[in-house]
Protein backbone atom coordinates (compact mmCIF):
# COMPACT_ATOMS: atom_id res chain seq x y z
CA UNK A 1 0.00 0.00 0.00
CA UNK A 2 1.56 3.21 -1.21
CA UNK A 3 0.37 6.74 -1.80
CA UNK A 4 -1.16 6.94 -5.26
CA UNK A 5 1.25 9.72 -6.21
CA UNK A 6 4.26 7.47 -5.41
CA UNK A 7 2.84 4.69 -7.55
CA UNK A 8 2.33 7.14 -10.38
CA UNK A 9 5.89 8.47 -10.11
CA UNK A 10 7.28 4.95 -10.22
CA UNK A 11 5.01 4.05 -13.13
CA UNK A 12 6.36 6.97 -15.17
CA UNK A 13 9.93 5.83 -14.58
CA UNK A 14 8.98 2.28 -15.52
CA UNK A 15 7.24 3.37 -18.73
CA UNK A 16 10.17 5.40 -19.89
CA UNK A 17 12.42 2.34 -19.88
CA UNK A 18 10.96 0.90 -23.06
CA UNK A 19 9.48 4.04 -24.60
CA UNK A 20 11.85 6.84 -25.42
CA UNK A 21 9.01 9.07 -26.61
CA UNK A 22 7.85 9.67 -23.05
CA UNK A 23 8.67 13.15 -21.79
CA UNK A 24 7.60 14.54 -18.43
CA UNK A 25 6.82 18.15 -17.54
CA UNK A 26 5.99 19.74 -14.21
CA UNK A 27 5.21 23.22 -12.93
CA UNK A 28 7.35 23.54 -9.78
CA UNK A 29 5.48 20.77 -7.96
CA UNK A 30 7.58 17.77 -8.98
CA UNK A 31 8.34 16.97 -5.34
CA UNK A 32 4.61 16.77 -4.64
CA UNK A 33 3.28 15.15 -7.82
CA UNK A 34 6.23 12.71 -7.76
CA UNK A 35 7.09 13.44 -11.36
CA UNK A 36 10.41 14.36 -9.77
CA UNK A 37 11.16 10.63 -9.57
CA UNK A 38 11.17 10.62 -13.36
CA UNK A 39 13.27 13.79 -13.33
CA UNK A 40 15.91 12.02 -11.26
CA UNK A 41 15.94 8.92 -13.47
CA UNK A 42 15.74 10.73 -16.81
CA UNK A 43 16.92 14.32 -16.34
CA UNK A 44 17.24 14.89 -20.08
CA UNK A 45 13.60 13.97 -20.64
CA UNK A 46 12.23 16.00 -17.73
CA UNK A 47 11.22 19.66 -17.99
CA UNK A 48 10.46 21.80 -14.95
CA UNK A 49 8.57 24.71 -16.47
CA UNK A 50 8.36 26.78 -13.30
CA UNK A 51 5.01 27.95 -11.97
CA UNK A 52 3.61 28.34 -15.47
CA UNK A 53 0.84 25.86 -16.21
CA UNK A 54 -0.42 27.36 -19.48
CA UNK A 55 3.12 27.41 -20.82
CA UNK A 56 3.60 23.81 -19.69
CA UNK A 57 0.52 22.38 -21.41
CA UNK A 58 1.02 24.36 -24.62
CA UNK A 59 4.66 23.22 -24.70
CA UNK A 60 3.46 19.63 -24.34
CA UNK A 61 1.07 20.20 -27.24
CA UNK A 62 4.03 21.17 -29.39
CA UNK A 63 6.02 18.14 -28.26
CA UNK A 64 3.10 15.85 -29.07
CA UNK A 65 2.68 17.40 -32.51
CA UNK A 66 6.24 16.23 -33.22
CA UNK A 67 5.49 12.65 -32.19
CA UNK A 68 6.47 12.64 -28.51
CA UNK A 69 4.27 11.50 -25.59
CA UNK A 70 4.41 14.23 -22.96
CA UNK A 71 2.95 13.79 -19.48
CA UNK A 72 2.09 17.14 -17.87
CA UNK A 73 1.90 17.30 -14.10
CA UNK A 74 0.67 19.67 -11.43
CA UNK A 75 -2.20 19.83 -8.96
CA UNK A 76 -5.43 18.84 -10.72
CA UNK A 77 -7.02 22.18 -9.84
CA UNK A 78 -4.33 24.18 -11.65
CA UNK A 79 -3.99 21.73 -14.54
CA UNK A 80 -7.69 21.95 -15.35
CA UNK A 81 -7.91 25.73 -14.98
CA UNK A 82 -4.65 27.37 -16.03
CA UNK A 83 -3.86 24.45 -18.30
CA UNK A 84 -7.32 24.41 -19.83
CA UNK A 85 -6.86 26.92 -22.62
CA UNK A 86 -4.32 24.70 -24.33
CA UNK A 87 -6.01 21.46 -23.25
CA UNK A 88 -9.07 22.54 -25.16
CA UNK A 89 -7.78 24.73 -27.95
CA UNK A 90 -4.67 22.79 -28.88
CA UNK A 91 -4.51 19.34 -27.32
CA UNK A 92 -8.10 18.17 -27.71
CA UNK A 93 -8.96 20.15 -30.82
CA UNK A 94 -5.77 18.86 -32.41
CA UNK A 95 -6.27 15.39 -30.88
CA UNK A 96 -2.71 15.53 -29.63
CA UNK A 97 -1.05 12.82 -27.62
CA UNK A 98 -0.74 14.70 -24.32
CA UNK A 99 -1.31 12.94 -20.98
CA UNK A 100 -2.55 14.99 -18.04
CA UNK A 101 -1.56 13.87 -14.53
CA UNK A 102 -4.01 15.66 -12.25
CA UNK A 103 -2.39 15.38 -8.82
CA UNK A 104 -3.96 15.94 -5.39
CA UNK A 105 -7.48 15.37 -6.71
CA UNK A 106 -10.64 16.08 -4.75
CA UNK A 107 -9.88 17.26 -1.23
CA UNK A 108 -6.74 15.15 -0.87
CA UNK A 109 -4.63 18.31 -0.45
CA UNK A 110 -6.81 18.73 2.60
CA UNK A 111 -5.15 21.43 4.73
CA UNK A 112 -4.41 23.80 1.84
CA UNK A 113 -8.12 24.39 1.52
CA UNK A 114 -10.60 25.13 -1.22
CA UNK A 115 -8.17 26.90 -3.55
CA UNK A 116 -6.18 23.67 -3.78
CA UNK A 117 -9.05 21.19 -3.93
CA UNK A 118 -10.07 19.86 -7.33
CA UNK A 119 -13.82 19.29 -7.27
CA UNK A 120 -14.65 20.30 -10.84
CA UNK A 121 -11.87 18.64 -12.79
CA UNK A 122 -13.83 15.60 -14.00
CA UNK A 123 -16.59 17.88 -15.27
CA UNK A 124 -14.17 20.17 -17.05
CA UNK A 125 -12.11 17.45 -18.70
CA UNK A 126 -15.06 15.23 -19.56
CA UNK A 127 -16.66 17.84 -21.79
CA UNK A 128 -13.62 18.16 -24.05
CA UNK A 129 -14.01 16.11 -27.25
CA UNK A 130 -11.23 13.50 -27.68
CA UNK A 131 -10.31 13.57 -23.97
CA UNK A 132 -10.46 10.33 -21.99
CA UNK A 133 -10.90 10.49 -18.20
CA UNK A 134 -9.47 7.69 -16.05
CA UNK A 135 -9.62 7.44 -12.25
CA UNK A 136 -7.53 4.78 -10.50
CA UNK A 137 -8.62 3.47 -7.11
CA UNK A 138 -5.60 1.58 -5.78
CA UNK A 139 -1.97 0.75 -6.41
CA UNK A 140 -2.45 -1.79 -9.18
CA UNK A 141 -4.96 0.35 -11.07
CA UNK A 142 -2.81 3.48 -10.74
CA UNK A 143 0.13 1.68 -12.22
CA UNK A 144 -1.88 0.01 -14.96
CA UNK A 145 -3.87 3.09 -15.96
CA UNK A 146 -0.70 5.16 -16.25
CA UNK A 147 0.43 2.61 -18.82
CA UNK A 148 -2.99 2.59 -20.49
CA UNK A 149 -2.78 6.38 -20.75
CA UNK A 150 0.61 6.18 -22.42
CA UNK A 151 -0.53 3.51 -24.87
CA UNK A 152 -3.80 5.16 -25.88
CA UNK A 153 -3.47 7.50 -28.84
CA UNK A 154 -4.69 11.01 -27.97
CA UNK A 155 -5.36 13.05 -24.83
CA UNK A 156 -5.97 11.36 -21.48
CA UNK A 157 -6.71 12.83 -18.07
CA UNK A 158 -5.57 10.75 -15.10
CA UNK A 159 -7.15 11.76 -11.81
CA UNK A 160 -4.62 11.06 -9.07
CA UNK A 161 -4.80 11.29 -5.30
CA UNK A 162 -2.26 12.50 -2.81
CA UNK A 163 -3.51 9.83 -0.46
CA UNK A 164 -2.94 6.16 0.25
CA UNK A 165 -5.73 3.82 -0.90
CA UNK A 166 -6.16 0.21 0.27
CA UNK A 167 -5.43 -2.42 -2.37
CA UNK A 168 -8.32 -3.70 -4.45
CA UNK A 169 -6.75 -5.48 -7.39
CA UNK A 170 -3.92 -7.88 -8.00
CA UNK A 171 -0.85 -6.88 -9.97
CA UNK A 172 -2.01 -8.81 -13.06
CA UNK A 173 -5.54 -7.40 -13.24
CA UNK A 174 -6.30 -5.99 -16.70
CA UNK A 175 -7.72 -2.47 -17.05
CA UNK A 176 -9.23 -1.11 -20.23
CA UNK A 177 -10.62 2.27 -21.19
CA UNK A 178 -14.40 2.16 -21.19
CA UNK A 179 -14.57 -0.57 -18.55
CA UNK A 180 -15.71 -0.41 -14.95
CA UNK A 181 -15.47 -3.29 -12.51
CA UNK A 182 -17.87 -4.85 -10.04
CA UNK A 183 -15.86 -4.99 -6.83
CA UNK A 184 -18.70 -6.29 -4.66
CA UNK A 185 -21.84 -7.98 -5.83
CA UNK A 186 -25.31 -7.12 -4.52
CA UNK A 187 -28.92 -7.10 -5.57
CA UNK A 188 -30.77 -4.16 -4.00
CA UNK A 189 -28.83 -1.15 -5.20
CA UNK A 190 -25.65 -0.33 -7.13
CA UNK A 191 -23.19 2.25 -5.91
CA UNK A 192 -21.13 3.49 -8.86
CA UNK A 193 -18.03 5.09 -7.41
CA UNK A 194 -14.57 6.25 -8.37
CA UNK A 195 -11.32 6.85 -6.52
CA UNK A 196 -11.50 6.98 -2.74
CA UNK A 197 -15.29 6.62 -2.84
CA UNK A 198 -14.94 3.03 -4.03
CA UNK A 199 -13.42 2.26 -0.64
CA UNK A 200 -16.04 4.30 1.20
CA UNK A 201 -18.78 2.50 -0.75
CA UNK A 202 -17.34 -0.90 0.20
CA UNK A 203 -17.31 0.22 3.83
CA UNK A 204 -20.92 1.35 3.54
CA UNK A 205 -21.92 -1.91 1.83
CA UNK A 206 -20.47 -3.85 4.75
CA UNK A 207 -22.54 -1.84 7.24
CA UNK A 208 -25.70 -1.93 5.14
CA UNK A 209 -25.43 -5.70 4.85
CA UNK A 210 -26.07 -5.78 8.61
CA UNK A 211 -29.36 -3.98 7.93
CA UNK A 212 -30.20 -6.60 5.32
CA UNK A 213 -29.46 -4.34 2.35
CA UNK A 214 -27.48 -5.96 -0.44
CA UNK A 215 -25.24 -3.39 -2.13
CA UNK A 216 -23.37 -3.86 -5.40
CA UNK A 217 -20.32 -1.65 -5.78
CA UNK A 218 -18.93 -0.68 -9.18
CA UNK A 219 -15.52 0.90 -9.55
CA UNK A 220 -15.91 3.19 -12.58
CA UNK A 221 -12.25 3.56 -13.43
CA UNK A 222 -13.10 4.93 -16.86
CA UNK A 223 -15.44 7.91 -16.65
CA UNK A 224 -14.94 8.74 -20.30
CA UNK A 225 -15.61 6.63 -22.19
CA UNK A 226 -17.99 5.29 -19.55
CA UNK A 227 -18.98 1.64 -19.23
CA UNK A 228 -22.53 2.02 -20.48
CA UNK A 229 -23.17 -1.68 -20.83
CA UNK A 230 -22.29 -2.32 -17.20
CA UNK A 231 -24.39 0.62 -16.03
CA UNK A 232 -27.46 -0.58 -17.90
CA UNK A 233 -27.03 -4.06 -16.50
CA UNK A 234 -26.71 -2.75 -12.95
CA UNK A 235 -29.75 -0.49 -13.34
CA UNK A 236 -31.83 -3.37 -14.62
CA UNK A 237 -30.60 -5.87 -12.04
CA UNK A 238 -30.64 -3.70 -8.91
CA UNK A 239 -33.26 -1.11 -9.84
CA UNK A 240 -31.60 1.94 -8.34
CA UNK A 241 -28.25 3.66 -8.45
CA UNK A 242 -26.12 5.80 -6.18
CA UNK A 243 -23.17 7.66 -7.66
CA UNK A 244 -20.31 8.48 -5.31
CA UNK A 245 -17.36 10.72 -6.07
CA UNK A 246 -14.96 13.18 -4.47
CA UNK A 247 -16.15 15.87 -6.86
CA UNK A 248 -19.04 18.26 -7.37
CA UNK A 249 -22.39 16.54 -7.82
CA UNK A 250 -22.58 18.53 -11.06
CA UNK A 251 -20.85 17.35 -14.17
CA UNK A 252 -18.78 14.49 -12.79
CA UNK A 253 -19.26 10.76 -12.47
CA UNK A 254 -22.87 11.07 -11.30
CA UNK A 255 -23.81 13.18 -14.29
CA UNK A 256 -22.04 10.79 -16.66
CA UNK A 257 -23.95 7.84 -15.15
CA UNK A 258 -27.30 9.65 -15.32
CA UNK A 259 -26.67 10.70 -18.92
CA UNK A 260 -25.81 7.16 -19.95
CA UNK A 261 -28.86 5.63 -18.25
CA UNK A 262 -31.26 8.26 -19.52
CA UNK A 263 -29.94 7.87 -23.03
CA UNK A 264 -30.20 4.08 -22.83
CA UNK A 265 -33.84 4.42 -21.79
CA UNK A 266 -33.39 2.77 -18.40
CA UNK A 267 -33.78 5.63 -15.94
CA UNK A 268 -33.94 4.36 -12.35
CA UNK A 269 -34.10 6.23 -9.03
CA UNK A 270 -30.70 7.78 -8.46
CA UNK A 271 -28.89 9.60 -5.66
CA UNK A 272 -25.72 11.63 -5.99
CA UNK A 273 -22.94 11.56 -3.36
CA UNK A 274 -20.45 14.37 -3.87
CA UNK A 275 -19.70 18.00 -3.04
CA UNK A 276 -23.07 19.77 -2.93
CA UNK A 277 -22.25 22.83 -5.06
CA UNK A 278 -20.25 24.56 -2.31
CA UNK A 279 -16.64 25.57 -1.84
CA UNK A 280 -14.80 23.26 0.52
CA UNK A 281 -12.34 24.27 3.25
CA UNK A 282 -9.16 23.41 5.15
CA UNK A 283 -8.91 20.59 7.65
CA UNK A 284 -7.78 17.01 8.23
CA UNK A 285 -8.78 14.87 5.23
CA UNK A 286 -11.01 12.43 7.09
CA UNK A 287 -12.86 15.26 8.84
CA UNK A 288 -13.42 17.00 5.52
CA UNK A 289 -14.79 13.88 3.87
CA UNK A 290 -17.17 13.46 6.79
CA UNK A 291 -18.24 17.10 6.86
CA UNK A 292 -19.04 17.14 3.15
CA UNK A 293 -20.85 13.82 3.34
CA UNK A 294 -18.57 11.88 1.06
CA UNK A 295 -17.69 9.07 3.43
CA UNK A 296 -19.25 5.68 4.15
CA UNK A 297 -22.01 7.33 6.17
CA UNK A 298 -22.84 9.66 3.28
CA UNK A 299 -23.03 6.71 0.91
CA UNK A 300 -25.26 4.78 3.34
CA UNK A 301 -27.68 7.70 3.66
CA UNK A 302 -27.88 7.99 -0.13
CA UNK A 303 -28.44 4.24 -0.50
CA UNK A 304 -31.40 4.28 1.90
CA UNK A 305 -32.86 7.26 0.05
CA UNK A 306 -32.45 5.61 -3.35
CA UNK A 307 -34.08 2.43 -2.03
CA UNK A 308 -37.03 4.38 -0.68
CA UNK A 309 -37.74 5.71 -4.18
CA UNK A 310 -37.53 2.31 -5.80
CA UNK A 311 -40.89 0.81 -6.71
CA UNK B 1 9.58 61.74 7.00
CA UNK B 2 11.76 58.78 7.84
CA UNK B 3 10.89 56.23 10.47
CA UNK B 4 12.55 56.66 13.88
CA UNK B 5 15.05 54.16 15.25
CA UNK B 6 12.79 53.63 18.25
CA UNK B 7 9.86 52.68 16.01
CA UNK B 8 12.08 50.38 13.95
CA UNK B 9 13.04 48.58 17.17
CA UNK B 10 9.40 48.20 18.14
CA UNK B 11 8.54 46.75 14.75
CA UNK B 12 11.52 44.40 14.92
CA UNK B 13 10.25 43.08 18.21
CA UNK B 14 6.78 42.68 16.73
CA UNK B 15 8.29 40.70 13.85
CA UNK B 16 10.06 38.41 16.30
CA UNK B 17 6.77 37.74 18.09
CA UNK B 18 4.93 37.22 14.81
CA UNK B 19 7.53 34.67 13.70
CA UNK B 20 7.05 32.76 16.95
CA UNK B 21 3.27 32.80 16.67
CA UNK B 22 3.22 31.83 13.00
CA UNK B 23 5.59 28.91 13.49
CA UNK B 24 3.67 27.82 16.57
CA UNK B 25 0.45 27.66 14.57
CA UNK B 26 2.08 25.83 11.64
CA UNK B 27 3.69 23.39 14.05
CA UNK B 28 0.41 22.89 15.90
CA UNK B 29 -1.49 21.72 12.84
CA UNK B 30 1.55 20.01 11.28
CA UNK B 31 0.84 21.67 7.96
CA UNK B 32 1.59 24.98 6.26
CA UNK B 33 4.37 27.06 4.72
CA UNK B 34 7.11 28.21 7.09
CA UNK B 35 9.64 29.49 4.52
CA UNK B 36 7.56 32.06 2.66
CA UNK B 37 5.73 33.19 5.80
CA UNK B 38 9.01 34.07 7.48
CA UNK B 39 10.53 35.82 4.47
CA UNK B 40 7.60 38.21 4.07
CA UNK B 41 7.45 39.16 7.77
CA UNK B 42 9.08 42.61 7.74
CA UNK B 43 7.44 43.65 4.45
CA UNK B 44 3.97 42.82 5.67
CA UNK B 45 4.39 44.00 9.24
CA UNK B 46 5.78 47.38 8.21
CA UNK B 47 2.92 47.90 5.78
CA UNK B 48 0.10 46.77 8.02
CA UNK B 49 1.26 47.97 11.44
CA UNK B 50 2.88 51.21 10.38
CA UNK B 51 2.24 52.57 6.93
CA UNK B 52 -1.16 51.60 5.63
CA UNK B 53 -4.33 53.52 6.26
CA UNK B 54 -6.12 50.52 7.70
CA UNK B 55 -8.36 51.45 10.61
CA UNK B 56 -11.37 49.32 9.73
CA UNK B 57 -11.67 46.37 7.34
CA UNK B 58 -14.81 47.89 5.80
CA UNK B 59 -13.62 51.47 5.33
CA UNK B 60 -14.01 52.12 1.59
CA UNK B 61 -11.08 54.52 1.65
CA UNK B 62 -8.66 52.07 3.29
CA UNK B 63 -5.41 51.09 1.63
CA UNK B 64 -5.49 47.58 0.19
CA UNK B 65 -3.03 44.76 0.67
CA UNK B 66 -3.15 41.85 -1.77
CA UNK B 67 -1.16 38.85 -0.62
CA UNK B 68 -0.74 37.29 -4.02
CA UNK B 69 1.55 34.58 -2.62
CA UNK B 70 -1.37 33.31 -0.58
CA UNK B 71 0.54 30.47 1.07
CA UNK B 72 2.05 33.06 3.46
CA UNK B 73 -1.46 33.47 4.92
CA UNK B 74 -0.40 32.79 8.54
CA UNK B 75 1.72 35.95 8.57
CA UNK B 76 -1.25 37.88 7.20
CA UNK B 77 -3.53 36.43 9.89
CA UNK B 78 -1.08 37.34 12.66
CA UNK B 79 -0.98 40.90 11.34
CA UNK B 80 -4.77 41.03 11.18
CA UNK B 81 -4.95 39.91 14.82
CA UNK B 82 -2.60 42.75 15.75
CA UNK B 83 -4.91 45.16 13.92
CA UNK B 84 -7.77 43.86 16.04
CA UNK B 85 -9.66 42.53 13.01
CA UNK B 86 -9.47 38.93 14.24
CA UNK B 87 -9.86 37.40 17.73
CA UNK B 88 -6.56 37.46 19.62
CA UNK B 89 -6.67 33.74 20.33
CA UNK B 90 -7.50 32.43 16.86
CA UNK B 91 -4.03 31.50 15.53
CA UNK B 92 -4.36 27.98 16.94
CA UNK B 93 -7.31 27.31 14.67
CA UNK B 94 -5.14 27.68 11.55
CA UNK B 95 -6.07 25.11 8.88
CA UNK B 96 -8.42 23.25 11.22
CA UNK B 97 -11.92 22.31 10.22
CA UNK B 98 -14.57 25.07 10.60
CA UNK B 99 -11.80 27.63 11.06
CA UNK B 100 -11.76 31.32 10.27
CA UNK B 101 -8.16 30.80 9.20
CA UNK B 102 -8.11 28.85 5.95
CA UNK B 103 -4.92 27.41 4.52
CA UNK B 104 -5.01 30.14 1.90
CA UNK B 105 -6.68 33.56 2.26
CA UNK B 106 -10.45 33.46 2.02
CA UNK B 107 -12.81 36.43 2.26
CA UNK B 108 -14.59 34.72 5.15
CA UNK B 109 -11.72 36.14 7.19
CA UNK B 110 -12.21 39.81 8.13
CA UNK B 111 -9.43 41.90 6.64
CA UNK B 112 -8.68 39.58 3.72
CA UNK B 113 -9.27 41.68 0.61
CA UNK B 114 -9.48 38.94 -1.99
CA UNK B 115 -8.98 35.18 -2.13
CA UNK B 116 -5.50 33.90 -2.96
CA UNK B 117 -3.87 30.52 -3.43
CA UNK B 118 -3.58 30.01 -7.16
CA UNK B 119 -0.37 31.94 -7.81
CA UNK B 120 -0.08 34.61 -10.45
CA UNK B 121 -3.39 36.41 -10.10
CA UNK B 122 -2.79 38.95 -7.35
CA UNK B 123 -1.12 41.69 -9.35
CA UNK B 124 -4.03 41.80 -11.77
CA UNK B 125 -6.52 41.97 -8.89
CA UNK B 126 -4.45 44.74 -7.28
CA UNK B 127 -4.52 46.57 -10.59
CA UNK B 128 -8.30 46.30 -10.63
CA UNK B 129 -8.49 47.71 -7.11
CA UNK B 130 -6.17 50.57 -8.07
CA UNK B 131 -8.34 51.44 -11.05
CA UNK B 132 -11.56 51.24 -9.02
CA UNK B 133 -10.24 53.28 -6.09
CA UNK B 134 -8.95 55.97 -8.42
CA UNK B 135 -12.32 56.09 -10.19
CA UNK B 136 -14.02 56.47 -6.82
CA UNK B 137 -11.82 59.46 -6.02
CA UNK B 138 -10.00 57.76 -3.16
CA UNK B 139 -6.35 58.46 -2.57
CA UNK B 140 -5.92 54.93 -1.22
CA UNK B 141 -2.89 52.89 -2.22
CA UNK B 142 -2.77 49.26 -3.26
CA UNK B 143 0.15 47.03 -2.29
CA UNK B 144 0.58 43.63 -3.94
CA UNK B 145 3.00 41.15 -2.41
CA UNK B 146 4.35 38.65 -4.93
CA UNK B 147 6.64 35.64 -4.61
CA UNK B 148 9.66 35.42 -6.87
CA UNK B 149 8.70 31.93 -8.06
CA UNK B 150 5.26 33.38 -8.65
CA UNK B 151 6.82 35.61 -11.29
CA UNK B 152 7.01 32.49 -13.50
CA UNK B 153 3.30 32.93 -14.17
CA UNK B 154 2.43 34.62 -17.45
CA UNK B 155 -0.44 36.55 -15.90
CA UNK B 156 2.00 38.52 -13.75
CA UNK B 157 3.60 39.86 -16.89
CA UNK B 158 0.26 40.62 -18.46
CA UNK B 159 -0.45 42.85 -15.46
CA UNK B 160 3.09 44.18 -15.62
CA UNK B 161 2.30 45.35 -19.12
CA UNK B 162 -1.12 46.83 -18.39
CA UNK B 163 -0.56 48.71 -15.12
CA UNK B 164 1.83 51.25 -16.70
CA UNK B 165 -0.64 51.73 -19.56
CA UNK B 166 -3.26 52.82 -17.03
CA UNK B 167 -0.77 55.04 -15.20
CA UNK B 168 -1.48 53.42 -11.85
CA UNK B 169 0.69 55.45 -9.51
CA UNK B 170 -1.44 54.23 -6.60
CA UNK B 171 -0.19 50.67 -7.17
CA UNK B 172 3.00 49.18 -5.79
CA UNK B 173 4.12 45.58 -6.27
CA UNK B 174 6.58 44.14 -3.77
CA UNK B 175 8.52 41.05 -4.77
CA UNK B 176 9.55 38.86 -1.83
CA UNK B 177 12.80 37.99 -3.58
CA UNK B 178 14.03 35.08 -1.48
CA UNK B 179 15.56 33.21 -4.41
CA UNK B 180 13.75 29.97 -3.63
CA UNK B 181 10.46 28.48 -4.77
CA UNK B 182 9.02 24.99 -4.25
CA UNK B 183 11.15 22.44 -6.10
CA UNK B 184 14.37 24.41 -5.57
CA UNK B 185 16.00 27.78 -6.14
CA UNK B 186 14.79 30.16 -8.84
CA UNK B 187 17.93 29.31 -10.79
CA UNK B 188 17.20 25.59 -10.63
CA UNK B 189 13.51 25.83 -11.45
CA UNK B 190 13.24 28.90 -13.66
CA UNK B 191 15.99 31.52 -13.78
CA UNK B 192 14.53 35.01 -13.44
CA UNK B 193 17.35 36.81 -15.21
CA UNK B 194 17.75 40.53 -14.67
CA UNK B 195 14.55 41.23 -12.77
CA UNK B 196 15.15 44.95 -12.36
CA UNK B 197 15.72 45.36 -16.08
CA UNK B 198 12.62 43.32 -16.89
CA UNK B 199 10.29 45.42 -14.72
CA UNK B 200 11.90 48.62 -15.96
CA UNK B 201 11.43 47.52 -19.57
CA UNK B 202 7.73 47.02 -18.83
CA UNK B 203 7.53 50.63 -17.64
CA UNK B 204 7.71 50.30 -13.86
CA UNK B 205 9.56 52.46 -11.38
CA UNK B 206 11.97 49.88 -9.94
CA UNK B 207 13.26 50.17 -6.38
CA UNK B 208 15.61 47.62 -4.84
CA UNK B 209 16.22 47.15 -1.14
CA UNK B 210 16.89 44.67 1.63
CA UNK B 211 13.64 43.01 2.60
CA UNK B 212 14.39 42.42 6.28
CA UNK B 213 15.77 45.93 6.90
CA UNK B 214 12.78 47.90 8.14
CA UNK B 215 14.33 51.33 7.66
CA UNK B 216 15.41 50.45 4.11
CA UNK B 217 11.99 49.02 3.31
CA UNK B 218 10.35 52.13 4.70
CA UNK B 219 12.51 54.35 2.50
CA UNK B 220 11.68 52.18 -0.52
CA UNK B 221 7.98 52.51 0.22
CA UNK B 222 8.38 56.29 0.56
CA UNK B 223 10.01 56.34 -2.86
CA UNK B 224 7.20 54.27 -4.33
CA UNK B 225 4.58 56.63 -2.92
CA UNK B 226 6.48 59.65 -4.20
CA UNK B 227 6.61 58.36 -7.78
CA UNK B 228 3.69 59.78 -9.75
CA UNK B 229 4.29 58.66 -13.33
CA UNK B 230 2.98 55.10 -12.94
CA UNK B 231 3.28 51.96 -10.82
CA UNK B 232 6.31 51.09 -8.73
CA UNK B 233 7.83 47.74 -7.89
CA UNK B 234 10.01 47.08 -4.87
CA UNK B 235 12.39 44.19 -5.38
CA UNK B 236 12.97 43.25 -1.76
CA UNK B 237 15.92 40.92 -1.23
CA UNK B 238 14.85 38.44 1.42
CA UNK B 239 15.84 35.09 2.85
CA UNK B 240 13.36 32.24 2.72
CA UNK B 241 12.81 30.96 6.27
CA UNK B 242 14.41 34.13 7.71
CA UNK B 243 14.99 34.01 11.45
CA UNK B 244 15.44 30.27 11.84
CA UNK B 245 18.99 29.34 10.84
CA UNK B 246 18.28 25.82 9.61
CA UNK B 247 15.31 26.92 7.51
CA UNK B 248 17.08 29.82 5.84
CA UNK B 249 17.45 29.48 2.08
CA UNK B 250 16.09 25.93 2.08
CA UNK B 251 13.42 24.87 -0.43
CA UNK B 252 12.76 21.88 1.82
CA UNK B 253 11.13 24.25 4.34
CA UNK B 254 8.78 25.76 1.76
CA UNK B 255 5.81 23.70 2.82
CA UNK B 256 6.96 21.19 5.37
CA UNK B 257 5.35 20.29 8.67
CA UNK B 258 7.60 21.33 11.56
CA UNK B 259 8.63 18.34 13.66
CA UNK B 260 8.96 18.66 17.45
CA UNK B 261 12.73 18.83 17.48
CA UNK B 262 12.96 21.48 14.77
CA UNK B 263 10.21 23.45 16.48
CA UNK B 264 12.05 23.47 19.78
CA UNK B 265 15.22 24.60 18.05
CA UNK B 266 13.35 27.34 16.18
CA UNK B 267 11.76 28.62 19.39
CA UNK B 268 15.13 28.71 21.04
CA UNK B 269 16.50 30.89 18.25
CA UNK B 270 13.48 33.19 18.23
CA UNK B 271 13.02 33.36 21.99
CA UNK B 272 9.61 31.71 21.90
CA UNK B 273 7.94 29.19 24.17
CA UNK B 274 8.67 25.60 23.17
CA UNK B 275 5.14 24.29 23.76
C1 LIG C 1 -1.04 28.45 -9.97
C2 LIG C 1 -0.31 27.74 -8.90
N1 LIG C 1 0.60 26.80 -9.24
C3 LIG C 1 1.26 26.14 -8.28
C4 LIG C 1 1.04 26.40 -6.96
C5 LIG C 1 1.75 25.60 -5.87
N2 LIG C 1 2.72 26.42 -5.18
C6 LIG C 1 2.43 27.00 -3.99
S1 LIG C 1 3.67 27.93 -3.40
C7 LIG C 1 4.68 27.53 -4.71
C8 LIG C 1 6.06 28.09 -4.78
C9 LIG C 1 6.04 29.58 -4.65
O1 LIG C 1 7.30 30.12 -4.68
P1 LIG C 1 7.49 31.66 -4.41
O2 LIG C 1 6.55 32.43 -5.25
O3 LIG C 1 8.92 31.97 -4.60
O4 LIG C 1 7.02 31.83 -2.92
P2 LIG C 1 7.88 31.99 -1.57
O5 LIG C 1 9.29 31.63 -1.87
O6 LIG C 1 7.75 33.42 -1.20
O7 LIG C 1 7.26 31.09 -0.58
C10 LIG C 1 4.00 26.68 -5.58
C11 LIG C 1 4.58 26.14 -6.82
C12 LIG C 1 0.08 27.38 -6.65
N3 LIG C 1 -0.24 27.69 -5.38
N4 LIG C 1 -0.56 28.04 -7.63
MG1 LIG D 1 10.47 32.51 -3.36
Amino acid sequence: MKAIREVYGEALVELAKDNDKILVLDADLSGSTKSGMFGKAYPERFFNMGIAESNMVATAAGMASCGMIPFVNTFAVFLTTLGLISARGQVCYGNLNVKFGGAYCGMSDAFDGSTHHACEDIAVMRTLPNMRVLVPSDTASSKALTRVAAELEGPVYLRLSRDVYPDLYSEDEVFEPGKGKIVRDGTDVTVVACGILVHKALEAAEKLAEEGISVRVVDMLSIKPIDRELLVRCAEETGCIVSAEEHSIYGGLGSAVAEALADAGVPVPMQFVGIQDVFTESGPYAQLLAKYGIDAEGVAVAVRKALSKKK
Amino acid sequence: MSITNARVSELEELCRKFRVDVLTAIHGIQSGHPGGSLSVCEIMTLLMQERMNLQRPDDPARDRLVLSKGHAAPMLYRNLIEKGFLPADCMGSLRRIDSLLQGHPSVHTPGVEIPAGPLGLGLSAAQGMAIALRAQGHTSRVWAILGDGELDEGCIWEAAMSAPKFGLNNLCAIVDWNGVQLDGTNDEVMPLGDLAAKWAAFGWNVIECGGHDIAALDAAMDAAEAYVNGPSVILAKTVKGKGVSFMEGKAAWHGKAIDAESFAAAMKELGGAAE
